[in-house]
């Protein structure tokens, strides 16, 4: 925990608790009893391979679903309790900057980063439009919000998408694997920009990578999943001195095969389907 | 047991798929009506982006066919009716054809085709590229930003087009009958107006608001299902053309046979 302290912002209220969540994607298992908890100021990294459940995370904490097993707090509110009108309010203090931007085509950039501006508040034009050049500031992208998405490069795209992310004052920031897709330039400039943005609005961040080098820059801790359960979660120096075999093999991207079940490899070798609860 | 399985599924899938196309219906309505008392109103200038879209682009395709339709209604009928020696009734068989049946079924497939299609594609396009989640987390429900204008618009303008397809339909036969007849066309709109009346106009009208619920619900269901990329978008965008053409026609159908037998 002394790595936390370092850390500007970083402070003990929890933002986020999830306790033994449990989910499925049709009679497949995904997250078996994954408890974690985000805290305020923090950057939360959450790691790990291909399967193991960290998109499946992500979008839980996003309140994008409702957890059918297990518990969710996001802001000091349970998910499974919230009304309509609790859902609307609450996804007002959470900005999400998505893998692939996901910026609206038929928008220009500013009006992409307007938006939530313009359905959430009673800010007249002028205002919103200031408000809009602050971020795009923020973000180094001044000058560009009359371009249309298609005009920007990946970067650009995902630095506009971080500008829209924060345009309401998120209290925490959710970045899908932000580095994906970028060459190693402009990924540090992206995670630098993370670290600008915790520091300049003290929200809690949570980022999902698999980008080690990334991770260790931004990361105050960091969660492994693996195969749908948690492997670890502490910070950079607690990860990196952690005795287990499994994450050094992960630290030097080491692929450690499975231990195979003679009987289920001859099922899937016969054709038939997985076994309800295994893992994918 | 496999085949009734099947059968089973295919039918539960049916039900499940007209239920959410209900809830479509519904959940529009609600942000229409409601959703100005949660702070979150249908934009009107979403509606209106629509309604151009679906309506005004669409009249110069929509007038040269009625024009070609209304024509041929005009050259079949006195072919036919020649053989009776009656083709100057041809006006009546013209004037309700085109009224109750062709002006609504030809706007209804051609709007399926440009902007059922096109919702289809977009909503499709917007769910593989995340904006639908984007939506979702940024507080904007995608049924009211999304679905909602598209039905209204729909509503308003299929509707409005069928009335403009009607009219050019008419026209057309008439400039047709004239030259083959020798009938003017003052006279061709006194027969015209004889031959209709309210309730043919209501048929027509009353099935064109059908066709466009069903255009906009078709589109909006395809998109939403997307999966796989951008290859999924164009099979939702193929799909729904055929689904919404299929329905529009099947629902003519159950019109005419309703009208028909109640009188």
């Amino acid at each position: 925990m002394a790595e936390e302290t370092q850390r500007p912002g970083a402070g003990a209220k929890k933002m986020i608790e999830v306790e033994e969540l449990v989910t499925h994607y049709g009679t497949r298992l995904i997250l078996q009893g994954v408890s974690m908890d985000v805290r305020d100021g923090e950057i939360m990294v959450i790691m790990g391979g291909s399967g193991s459940g960290k998109s499946t995370l992500l979008r839980y904490l996003m309140a994008l679903e409702t957890p059918t097993s297990g518990a969710m707090r996001i802001l000091d509110k349970d998910i499974a309790d919230l009304s309509m009108k609790e859902m609307f309010a609450l996804r007002k203090k959470l900005g999400v900057a998505f893998q692939g931007g996901a910026l609206f085509s038929s928008m220009t950039v500013g009006e992409n980063i307007m938006l939530p501006l313009f359905e959430h508040t009673n800010l007249d034009r002028q205002t919103m439009e200031i408000m809009v050049r602050l971020k795009l500031e923020a973000v180094d992208l001044a000058g560009f919000e009359d371009l249309m998405p298609s005009e920007l490069s990946g970067g650009m795209i995902k630095r506009a998408a971080f500008a829209r992310a924060v345009i309401m004052d998120p209290r925490i920031l959710f970045c899908d694997e932000p580095s994906a897709g970028l060459d190693p330039v402009v990924s540090s400039a992206l995670d630098d920009l993370i670290l600008r943005l915790r520091d300049a609005m003290g929200m809690a961040i949570v980022v999902v990578t698999h980008e080690l080098e990334s991770a260790f820059k931004i990361a105050d801790r960091i969660t492994v999943l693996d195969r749908g359960k948690i492997l670890f979660i502490g910070t950079v120096e607690e990860l990196r001195n952690h005795p287990s075999e499994r994450i050094q093999n992960l630290l030097n991207r080491r692929m450690e095969d499975d231990p195979v079940d003679p009987d289920e490899y001859l099922r899937r070798l016969m054709g038939e389907k997985m076994q309800e609860g295994a893992t994918p | 047991m496999d085949f009734l399985e099947r059968v089973g599924r295919a039918t539960a899938h049916s039900f499940g798929e007209f239920g959410f196309a209900g809830v479509l219906v519904a959940q529009s309505l609600f942000w229409l009506f409601f959703g100005p008392r949660l702070r979150q109103p249908v934009r009107m200038g979403a509606i209106i982006a629509q309604m151009r879209e679906v309506g005004i682009n669409a009249i110069p395709i929509v007038a040269v066919l009625s024009a070609a339709i209304g024509a041929v209604l005009a050259m079949q009928g006195i072919i036919s009716l020649k053989k009776f020696g009656a083709e100057s009734q041809v006006t009546f068989g013209i004037a309700i054809s085109m009224v109750r049946e062709f002006a609504p079924l030809i706007t209804g497939i051609l709007v399926a085709g440009r902007s059922g299609s096109a919702l289809a594609a977009r909503i499709g396009t917007m769910k593989i590229n995340q904006e639908m989640d984007a939506l979702e987390v940024m507080g904007i429900n995608p049924v009211r930003f999304l679905v909602a204008p598209a039905l209204f618009a729909m509503i308003v303008m299929v509707p409005a087009l069928t009335i403009f397809s009607g009219f050019i339909g008419l026209y057309a036969g008439g400039l047709y009958v004239g030259v083959d007849l020798s009938v003017s066309m003052d006279a061709y709109i006194t027969q015209v107006a004889d031959a209709l009346d309210a309730g043919d106009v209501l048929h027509g009208f009353a099935k064109s608001i059908a066709f466009a619920v069903l255009i906009a619900i078709i589109g909006v269901m395809n998109g939403a299902g997307v999966q796989g990329g951008a290859e999924g978008v164009g099979k939702a965008t193929t799909r729904s053309v055929v689904q919404a053409i299929s329905a529009i026609v099947i629902t003519d159908m159950i019109f005419v046979l309703m009208a028909t037998q109640m009188g």
